[in-house]
C-alpha cells in the first residue's frame, strides 16, 4: 500500500491554501472565467462550505483542490505542494492517497457490486486481495451497508449509494474530504444522515472537509465556516456561528 | 495496479458487453484459424515432401569414395589436398569407422558390376548391384509386385520392370504406353534367373592354376602378386518387379537387376579396385565407393565433413534439399501473409471495440481518474482488455484452424481413397504453431489497443465525469 504523507508539516496547521488562483475556458471566442483570483486558507481540521449559486465557480474550485483540474494562473497549495508542479501520475497518487471525494451523483460504477466499488481506490494502492477486502467490509460497516456489499448500486436507494461513495472515500483514511453537493439528490431525511456522517468524520478523525452547496441552511447547520462565490470570486468569507454552537 | 488485479477487472468489463466482445473475439479467432490453418498447411506440405524424399533414400545418403578414383579427373578435389595416389584406400576398416560415427545408421559397400543374366537360355547383359535389408522401406519400392529379398544372403533377385520387359521381350516402342508392371511380374514371379560373373579367386598362383566348376580361368601376376579371375554362375529367383526406379539418381550407371547385400559380397565378384589395390599386403576388401545413410537428413552436412576428414570424396544432394528448405520458407512467407490479413481486418474489430468502450465507460474512467487511477492504471486496463480478447480469440482460433485442418484432411483422403491412392496426412499443427497463434494474436491485439488505451489514458477527468 502507498503511504499517505501527512497534509500538515509540523511548522503550519493549513490543510489547504489558494493563492489567487484563476481558472479560465475558451469556449469560441469567449473566456469564461471560471475561478477568477481566489485566495483561501483552510486550517486543519475545519468543516468549509462553498456557497454560490449555479455558475459562481464552486465545483470549479473543488476540482482545482482535488487535483482533477490545474489552475490557469495562481497556485493551490495542499500539503505544503504546490499541485500545479505535480506531474499526471503525482496527482493520481495524490487523489489516491491524500483526497477523498463524494459527488452529488455518487458516481458509483454501475457494473460493480458495492465492495468492488469500494475496494476499488485498494486495488489503485495495490493492497492485497485479503487486506483489500476486510478493509473495504469494515467500511461499509461503518456507513451501515453490512447487508448489502454484493448488491449493485442499481439496487440500492440515492441515500445507500451516497453511503457507499462515502465509504469508498475514506477508505484510504485521507486527510481531506472534498464533498460536491453531497445532498443534492437525497430526500432531506436521508441528506441529514449523510451531513452526520460528514460532520462525525471530521470532528472525530479530524479531516478536513471541504463541502459544495447552495443551500445556504445545510451550511448553516453544519460547516464551521462559510465561503460564498459569485463570478469565480468569493464575495463572503466568514466563520458560522450558529455550527460552532452546535458542536458537541 | 497489480496484474491479477489487473486481469480480473478487464474479464469483467469484457463480460459487460459480452456479444459484442464476444463477436470481436470470435473476429479475432476466424484470423487466427486462417494463418494456423495456412500455416500448417505449408508445414504439413514440407513434411510430407520430406517423409518421401526420406524415404526415397536420396537425402540421408552420402556416396563415399576414394580420392584415388578421381586420378586424372582434375576435380576440384583432386587439386585440393593430398596427391589422389597417396591418399587413403576405401577399405573395411574405413568403412567400419564410418559406420561408428554416432550419426550414422549404416555403411555398406556399393557393389556394382555388368554382367550377363539368363533367363530361359537367352543372355541378357546388364547391371547388377546389391541392397541391403533397410532398403525395403525406399519408397522405389512402393508398388513392387512381389516380395523383398527373403534374406540378406538369399539367392534372389528384383528386377527393375524395364528389365522385366526386356526378359519378356515386351518393351515398348519410343511413344507407346508402357506395360502395366502387375503384368509384367506374373509370368517372371518365383522364375530362376542364372547370373555369370566373374569371381575373384585366392590370389596364390598355384590357385590360380586350377580349375573350376565353369571351366574357365584366366590368371595374372602383377609385381609379384598372383591373382585369379573364375567364371561362375549363380541361380537367383526372381522376387520381386519394381515399378519405379531405385537407382534413378545414378543416371546411366544405374542397376535393373538388385541382390541381397551378403549374397553379393559373398560372390566376390571382380571389381574394378580388385586390379588397382593387388599390391597391398592387406587382405581386406577394398570399394570403390561405399553408401552411407545417417539417422537424419538434417546431419547430412556435418557427416560429410567428418568423412572428408578422413581424406574421402563425398558426394550427396544436400544442396538440393536446402533449395526445398529455401522453397519451403518462402512458401511459408506467402501463406503467412495471406493467412495474416484476416487477423489485420479483426484488428480493426478490436480498435472499434475499445473506442466504443471509451465512448461507454467515459464518466466510469472519470471516476477511477477522481478516486485515484493513473493515466497508466487505465492505460493498463485498456491493454489488458485488448490482450485478452487477443489471447481468448488465439486459443479459439487455433482450435478453429485445426479443426478446419482435419476437416480437409479428411474430405481429401475420402477422395484420395477414391483415386486409388493411399491416405496422405499433409495437415500439420505443431506445437510452436499453436504458441504462435495465440502469441500472434496477443501482439496483434496488443498494438491494436495502443491508440484506445492511449486515448482513455489521456482523458480529461473534469470532462470525463461530466458526461452522461
Amino acid at each position: 500500500m502507498m503511504t499517505i504523507a501527512p497534509i500538515v508539516s509540523a511548522s503550519t496547521t493549513l490543510a489547504i491554501r489558494s493563492e489567487d488562483v484563476c481558472r479560465h475556458y475558451r469556449m469560441g471566442d469567449t473566456i469564461i472565467r471560471a475561478v477568477d483570483g481566489v485566495s483561501l486558507d483552510v486550517p486543519a481540521g475545519e468543516f468549509v462550505a462553498l456557497l454560490g449559486s449555479s455558475g459562481s465557480g464552486k465545483s470549479s474550485m473543488l476540482n482545482l483542490i482535488a487535483g482533477l483540474d490545474t489552475p490557469t494562473t495562481g497556485r493551490v497549495i495542499v500539503q505544503n505542494r504546490d499541485l500545479a508542479k505535480l506531474s499526471r501520475e503525482e496527482l493520481a497518487k495524490y487523489r489516491l492517497c491524500v483526497v477523498g471525494m463524494v459527488f452529488q451523483s455518487f458516481n458509483l460504477i454501475a457494473s460493480m457490486t458495492l465492495i468492488e466499488n469500494v475496494e476499488l481506490p485498494l486495488r489503485f494502492a495495490e493492497v492485497d486481495r485479503g487486506q483489500r477486502a476486510s478493509i473495504a467490509r469494515e467500511a461499509l460497516e461503518q456507513v451501515g451497508l453490512k447487508a448489502r456489499l454484493n448488491h449493485r448500486p442499481s439496487e440500492l436507494s440515492g441515500g445507500e449509494q451516497q453511503r457507499a461513495a462515502l465509504a469508498r472515500a475514506l477508505i484510504n483514511r485521507p486527510k481531506l474530504l472534498l464533498a460536491d453537493e453531497p445532498t443534492g439528490n437525497l430526500d432531506s431525511h436521508t441528506g441529514t444522515e449523510i451531513m452526520n456522517m460528514l460532520r462525525g468524520f471530521n470532528q472525530q478523525l479530524g479531516m478536513t472537509v471541504v463541502m459544495v452547496t447552495h443551500e445556504r441552511a445545510l451550511a448553516e447547520r453544519y460547516a464551521q465556516r462559510m465561503v460564498f462565490l459569485a463570478d469565480g470570486k468569493v464575495v463572503d468569507d466568514r466563520p458560522n456561528s450558529l455550527a460552532l454552537e452546535a458542536q458537541p | 495496479m497489480k496484474l491479477p488485479d489487473l486481469t480480473e477487472l478487464a474479464l469483467r468489463n469484457l463480460r459487460e458487453s459480452l456479444l459484442r466482445n464476444s463477436l470481436t473475439t470470435v473476429g479475432i479467432s476466424v484470423g487466427v484459424a486462417s494463418l494456423v490453418a495456412m500455416l500448417s498447411l505449408g508445414i504439413g506440405l514440407q513434411q510430407m515432401a520430406s517423409r518421401r524424399l526420406v524415404k526415397s533414400g536420396l537425402f540421408d545418403t552420402i556416396i563415399v569414395s576414394s580420392r584415388r578414383e578421381m586420378r586424372g579427373m582434375g576435380r576440384e578435389e583432386e587439386r585440393n589436398g593430398p596427391i589422389p595416389g597417396q591418399s587413403r584406400i576405401l577399405d573395411e576398416a574405413a568403412r567400419l569407422e564410418i559406420e561408428q560415427m554416432p550419426t550414422v545408421s549404416e555403411a555398406y559397400p556399393d557393389i556394382r558390376f555388368a554382367t550377363e543374366l539368363r533367363f530361359e537360355d537367352k543372355p541378357h547383359l546388364t547391371t547388377v548391384s546389391a541392397l541391403p535389408q533397410s532398403a525395403k522401406g525406399n519408397d522405389s519400392f512402393d508398388g513392387m509386385q512381389g516380395l523383398f529379398f527373403s534374406s540378406d544372403t538369399a539367392p534372389e533377385a528384383i528386377l527393375q520392370k524395364s528389365f522385366a520387359e526386356e526378359l519378356l521381350g515386351k518393351t515398348p516402342p519410343l511413344g507407346a504406353p508402357e506395360p502395366n508392371v502387375a503384368d509384367l511380374a506374373k509370368p517372371l514371379l518365383g522364375k530362376e534367373l542364372t547370373m555369370r560373373y566373374a569371381q575373384r579367386a585366392a590370389s596364390s598362383p598355384a590357385q590360380a592354376t586350377q580349375g573350376n566348376d565353369s571351366g574357365s580361368n584366366a590368371s595374372g601376376d602383377f609385381a609379384g602378386v598372383s591373382y585369379s579371375v573364375v567364371s561362375r554362375e549363380q541361380k537367383l529367383k526372381i522376387m520381386g518387379v519394381s515399378d519405379l526406379d531405385p537407382e534413378s539418381m545414378r543416371g546411366p550407371t544405374r542397376a535393373k537387376v538388385f541382390l541381397p547385400l551378403k549374397l553379393a559380397e559373398n560372390l566376390h565378384v571382380m571389381q574394378p579396385t580388385d586390379l588397382r589395390e593387388l599390391s597391398r599386403d592387406n587382405d581386406q576388401p577394398v570399394y570403390s565407393s561405399i553408401s552411407v545413410r545417417v539417422k537424419n537428413p538434417a546431419q547430412i552436412q556435418v557427416v560429410e565433413d567428418a568423412i572428408k576428414k578422413m581424406g574421402f570424396t563425398t558426394f550427396s544432394i544436400a544442396d538440393a534439399s536446402r533449395g526445398l528448405r529455401q522453397f519451403f520458407g518462402v512458401l511459408y512467407a506467402f501463406l503467412g501473409i495471406f493467412g495474416s490479413l484476416a487477423l489485420m481486418v479483426a484488428s480493426i474489430g478490436i480498435v472499434n471495440t475499445l473506442v466504443m468502450a471509451i465512448l461507454e465507460r467515459r464518466r466510469e474512467i472519470g471516476i477511477m481518474k477522481a478516486i485515484g487511477a493513473s493515466d497508466a492504471d487505465v492505460k493498463k486496463l485498456f491493454f489488458a482488455e485488448a490482450g485478452a480478447m487477443g489471447i481468448l480469440g488465439g486459443m479459439l482460433g487455433v482450435v478453429l484452424g485445426w479443426a478446419i485442418g482435419q476437416l480437409i484432411n479428411f474430405g481429401t483422403n475420402i477422395y484420395l481413397k477414391r483415386q486409388s491412392l493411399p491416405p496422405e496426412h499433409f495437415w500439420a499443427v505443431p506445437w510452436w504453431l499453436v504458441g504462435f497463434g495465440i502469441g500472434f494474436a496477443f501482439v496483434v491485439s496488443l498494438v491494436s489497443g495502443l491508440y484506445p488505451a492511449g486515448r482513455a489514458a489521456r482523458l480529461d477527468p473534469v470532462q470525463a465525469l461530466r458526461y452522461e
